[in-house]
């Protein structure tokens, strides 16, 4: 167009073939986030964004467990929460619930809202096999996002040429 | 620096975003549209219009998730209308500063 300004290319093209699969094995409140923030900024920068739920994880996408997901102190030093008091009958629903509100204050989504808002962003979520059968839990129990259940090998094809991270 | 949109002087940063809020309307946008290859129409300025005054009130640029989630618009639809990095497009088009924030 016009020559005497710049123009943002927005890098379209050079962020093509860039991938980024996360595979989410934590299920605490505090845990979840990480992978769907990352996820959900990945996504709006036109980077094509799996997630691989796996072990604990599976709390994140398990519909009873979803939008239910609790923080702990216990055992997390930066919590900066003497371990006894952590330990205190209530405290984690206490913590939680201090957690949520400050997730809230910020204005983060809930992470069922979280996982919606990937899907309708194009974002790719898929279920551990492995964990699937151990928790004897089928596509139907998680969120409707999730596309299938996949075994570690499949998710190797998946991730092939990605950045791959763990949380 | 002094830039000339679309007949009009502007101010605009070294990425090209308009620094002045008051600078733009929808003739500036139509040529910030053009630049990134996209032809601005009534649903597009809904959006636009949205961002700028959530811009006014809030004094941050939306992101996507809050063009969604407060201006009611469908995700997979900004994706469409806007392709790829549709909150820095949006912002760019609107004539606000590129969003920051995480979520």
């Amino acid at each position: 167009m016009t020559s005497d300004r710049p123009v943002p290319t927005f890098d379209d093209d050079v962020d093509g073939g860039r991938k980024l699969c996360i595979i989410c094995s934590q299920g605490s409140l505090d845990m979840a986030y990480p992978g769907l923030i990352l996820a959900n900024a990945a996504l709006g920068e036109g980077i094509e964004t799996h997630l691989f739920f796996t072990f604990w994880g599976y709390e994140i996408i398990r519909k009873k467990t979803m939008a239910n997901l609790q923080f702990t102190a216990i055992g997390n030093p930066a919590s900066h929460m003497p371990a006894l008091a952590a330990a205190l009958p209530g405290m984690q629903a206490l913590a939680t619930r201090m957690m949520r509100r400050q997730m809230a204050d910020l204005d983060v989504p809930t992470v069922p809202e979280m996982l919606d808002h990937i899907v309708a962003a194009g974002g790719h979520l898929w279920a551990c096999r492995m964990s699937a059968d151990m928790l004897k839990l089928k596509l139907e129990d998680l969120h409707d996002g999730v596309e299938a259940v996949i075994g570690a090998t499949e998710f190797m094809e998946l991730s092939a040429g990605a950045q791959t991270l763990f949380v | 620096m002094l830039a000339t949109i679309a007949g009009r002087p502007v101010h605009v940063n070294d990425e090209g975003f308009l620094t002045e809020f008051d600078e733009w309307d929808e003739g500036v946008a139509a040529a910030l549209a053009a630049d990134i290859g996209i032809q601005l129409d009534e649903e597009r300025l809904t959006v636009l219009r949205f961002v700028r005054r959530d811009y006014q009130e809030r004094g941050t640029t939306p992101t996507l998730r809050r063009v969604s989630a407060s201006g009611g618009f469908d995700t997979k639809r900004l994706f469409a209308l806007f392709p790829k990095k549709p909150a820095k497009k949006m912002a760019y088009v609107a004539g606000v500063p590129k969003p920051v924030g995480c979520v």
